[in-house]
């Protein structure tokens, strides 16, 4: 095993045993093969730099590099962007550990180098994040190798294998040429990423958000910090912004476009489709701390008098996502407010069995203009689950769902 | 219970209480915006005016009277314009000073910075407690006594609280400051002669006076409030669009913190200074000898603002040095995370409280070679850190568009020399010829000979 600390300023001889240079950098090239060190850069004081392929390298060991060729067989050095350099790339910047799922910062890097007909392949195998790596780079220079492995033995290794490490590159066009993805991140718990995005700088967040499906952007958008949740859309430009605000609860779309410059809500609103756009807009009317401001616009209403199979049936032609949905609101025939049915209700009652006889008692509702504290006390005494918000004529025009509870109360706290 | 009444009062009245929110919306929203983003600059600035620089500003007022007013205005702009540059940087890149220092200059560079700052923060601390059982032996009360409730409060306070609710605990802190003004007035200075010597400098060619004048930049400007200042503004959230607030909160904390200073200094200057008592040697003398010669409420607002401003800078640097600390080197930092979590943080954060008070209470420590050593330690650490501040300013890949301009740059370079020098000046003093004088305890600002009793 070796560290790129160790070969990083290492001695290089040719095949005669000629002093070459000193290493300077070791290269990935992710487009050959992920992981193997493509390209070692030799400076060599005022001579211009080299470099030595994979397939010129004899042996490897800490400090010590030997090639299989002679020094004029070496290409002179083109700086190429599609190359990862482990020392200026990688070395004391941030990566993700998908499988912790938690931001970290490389002390070192492990290699490994195996003997393949007469050269030496080195391979990034971990990322060390512990206090070995730490050390090594303090020692380097100041105290032997074999002093330095012999102390480092007594410490607490930390490392993460190579095939966990997400980079994070805030140049989009240096992204592509590196071939880095965000599968894995697309694949964690939307609230899992939020956490990991939150420890980011703002350009790498938007890297990431820029590399996700508008529907896993929306989701992890949605568990941000509140305070993050504006820039980071201000940051992706109207159009993109909008197609993320597209897959959110028109009421967190609002929540978040409140909290944006004026004139960029105003672009993303343009950009956003038709119909989520009106209820967007709808919502923004209402101040923030009020159940207006709470409420969603997006709710299922069934008349009171219609029997459980036929809500059921309804229920099921219904395109909006169900996951959230606590209680339905009944109309009476002058298509005013007649109380909610919990969904539980729904599911054991009989096929036959009237929506007016299911509901919840008493039957409650809030104007929009009501102060979130006498919101919050409603819930609290009566145990909701979902609370409507009806206009001036008892008309239903929202609903208030114990999750946009929590997070008021959070954000409070 | 059909309809269940949740606005309490109703009707014409109603309408209007919501016409009037509607109009004033946007107002109110301006300043809900403002006042989520300040904090960081006001209470770091106010920080600054620890139990050291207390200590310094009454030893300037009582040795000199109102001669170093003069030199207020600029350190406002020298305190104004650095840290300016760093909350900049933290709105811009969204990451720490330690941070950027790992990432752009190495891990070797990042460990003896944070070394550094570690025995600085140390002999900090110990000064902060020391600043506690003095001010506290005023209010007759022992420093067996005063010392372990205070280390117990500052632990508990940081580790059970949130980011949120700390901060608005510091931002309480700031206001006591006010008892500072209070002990001015009461102490009944020459208001004119006070306003003539701001505005128009009076030079003493002695070296009593550039001692004291090296020792008040160097109180004022400390290098662990620009990793404070800045992981503050981060851990906000600010964003470049809420950027002018930012910068608002960091004026309007170097003038409250400069205002402090100066009405500290005519309040000495007015009472000590007038009566001939020139030597004391710290600022808990300061208090007891106002006593006689403004007062009793006098003495206890000086001693109270002096407990104040330890108890406030105890808590702020503990955390501060093991969130940087941890930070730059990689390891969990953060009291959100479990103790299991982040074990060194913890672990580093009880040691430099367990570790300052106790120094205090065991009657044969080193505290004057601690202090010391300390105090060269920052002298050394400042200027490295301003050079590190200013190599990331300009850098235009970090900051884009939020870099500096080449006025600004000139403005800075020139404050930073400018503190460089003086740094410099004051090692070379400390260091060459400790007993310059007769005055050690008086102008090592961080050196305060509290009485070990």
């Amino acid at each position: 095993m070796l560290h790129a600390t160790e070969l990083l300023g290492a001695g290089v001889y040719d095949a005669q045993g000629n002093f070459v240079g000193r290493v300077k950098e070791l290269f990935i090239d992710p487009g050959e093969q992920p992981g193997r060190i493509a390209r070692v850069l030799l400076s060599r004081g005022k001579f211009r730099p080299l470099v030595a392929r994979y397939d010129q390298v004899k042996s490897v060991e800490p400090g010590l590099i030997r090639l299989t060729t002679d020094e004029y067989h070496l290409e002179p050095y083109q700086p190429n962007d599609a190359w990862l350099a482990l020392g200026k790339d990688l070395l004391d910047q941030q990566i993700i550990d998908t499988n912790g799922q938690k931001v970290v910062r490389v002390n070192d890097l492990e290699l490994s180098d195996t003997r393949t007909n007469g050269n030496a392949e080195m391979r990034v195998t971990h990322v060390d994040v512990g206090l070995p790596g730490a050390m090594r780079r303090l020692f380097k220079g100041v105290i032997p190798p074999a002093l330095s492995r012999k102390l480092q033995e007594k410490l607490p290794q930390r490392s993460i294998p190579w095939e966990f490490v997400n980079l994070v590159e805030p140049d989009p066009k240096r992204r592509v040429k590196l071939l880095l993805t965000h599968e894995r991140l697309a694949r964690l718990h939307p609230a899992d990423l939020a956490d990991i995005m939150e420890e980011l700088s703002s350009e790498e967040r938007n890297s990431i958000i820029a590399s996700l499906d508008p529907e896993s952007a929306a989701a992890a958008i949605a568990e941000l910090d509140d305070r993050l949740k504006p820039q980071v859309l201000e940051g992706l430009g109207p159009d993109r912004a909008a197609d993320i605000l597209e897959e959110m609860p028109a009421d967190e779309a609002a929540d978040i476009l409140e909290h944006m410059a004026a004139e960029s809500s105003e672009q993303v609103l343009e950009e956003m489709e038709q119909k989520e756009a009106h209820h967007v807009r709808k919502l923004l009317q209402f101040e923030e701390h009020t159940a207006g401001g709470m409420m969603t616009t997006e709710f299922v209403i069934v008349g009171q008098e219609s029997t459980t199979a036929e809500v059921v049936a309804y229920l099921r032609h219904q395109d909006t996502n169900m996951d959230q949905l606590d209680g339905v609101i009944l109309l009476d025939k002058e298509a005013r407010f007649a109380g909610v049915v919990p969904v539980a209700r729904i599911v054991l009652a009989e096929s036959a069995a009237k929506m007016e006889d299911l509901r919840a008692e008493p039957q409650l509702s809030v104007h929009p203009d009501a102060d979130q504290k006498d919101v919050f006390e409603l819930f609290d005494k009566y145990n909701l689950r979902n609370l409507a918000v009806v206009d001036a004529d008892k008309r239903p025009i929202g609903t208030i769902t114990v999750d946009d509870i929590v997070e008021r109360l959070r954000a409070r706290a | 219970m059909n309809w269940p009444v949740t606005n309490s009062f109703s009707g014409e009245w109603r309408e209007r209480f919501h016409a009037w929110r509607r109009r004033t919306r946007p107002i109110r929203r301006r300043l809900a915006i403002f006042l989520a983003v300040i904090g960081p600059g006001i209470i770091t600035s106010n920080v600054d005016n620890d139990a050291g620089g207390i200590t310094t500003y009454s030893v300037a007022g009582a040795q000199l009277g109102y001669a170093l007013l003069f030199w207020l205005i600029p350190m406002t702009i020298a305190l104004y314009v650095s840290e300016e540059m760093c909350a900049r940087m933290g709105v811009a890149t969204g990451k720490g000073l330690s941070d950027l220092i790992r990432e752009e200059f190495g891990f070797r560079s990042t460990f003896f910075v944070m070394l550094a700052a570690l025995f600085v923060d140390l002999g900090n601390t110990v000064a902060e407690f020391a600043g506690i059982a003095a001010s506290m032996q005023i209010f007759g009360v022992t420093k067996y006594i005063s010392v372990p409730v205070a280390a117990v409060t500052v632990w508990f306070l940081v580790l059970r609280g949130t980011y949120r609710q700390v901060e608005k605990i510091f931002l309480v802190a700031c206001v006591f400051y006010i008892s500072y003004i209070f002990s001015a007035f009461l102490a009944r200075p020459d208001w004119l002669l006070a306003a003539r010597s701001t505005a128009i400098p009076s030079i003493h060619w002695t070296q009593d006076y550039f001692i004291l004048l090296i020792a008040l930049v160097g109180t004022t400007i400390a290098p662990w409030q620009f990793f404070y200042l800045q992981a503050g503004f981060v851990e906000k959230r600010v964003g470049p669009r809420q950027y002018k607030h930012a910068r608002w909160d960091v004026l309007v904390g170097s003038i409250t913190c400069m205002a402090i200073v100066g009405f500290i200094i005519v309040c000495t200057a007015a009472t000590l200074n007038k009566s001939g008592m020139t030597h004391i040697s710290d600022a808990a003398q300061a208090a007891q000898a106002l006593r006689p010669l403004a007062g009793k409420y006098a003495s206890y607002l000086f001693a109270f603002g002096l407990f104040n401003a330890s108890l406030f800078a105890a808590s702020v640097l503990p955390l501060s040095t093991a969130h940087v600390i941890c930070e730059g080197l990689g390891f969990e930092a953060g009291i959100d995370r479990k103790f299991g979590e982040a074990q060194i943080f913890y672990g580093l954060y009880t040691a430099l409280i367990v570790v300052g008070g106790g120094i205090i209470l065991w009657p044969r420590a080193p505290l004057f070679k601690i202090l010391l050593f300390s105090q060269v330690a920052n002298g050394v650490w400042l200027p490295v850190v301003l050079v590190f501040i200013m190599l990331l300013i300009n850098r235009r890949d970090l900051m884009g568009s939020m870099v500096n301009t080449r006025v600004f740059n000139v403005v800075a370079w020139t404050v930073s020399v400018f503190m460089i020098v003086l740094t410099v000046a004051f090692l070379y003093i400390s260091v060459a010829n400790p007993s310059a004088a007769g005055v050690v305890g008086n102008w090592l600002p961080h050196l305060p000979k509290w009485p070990l009793y």
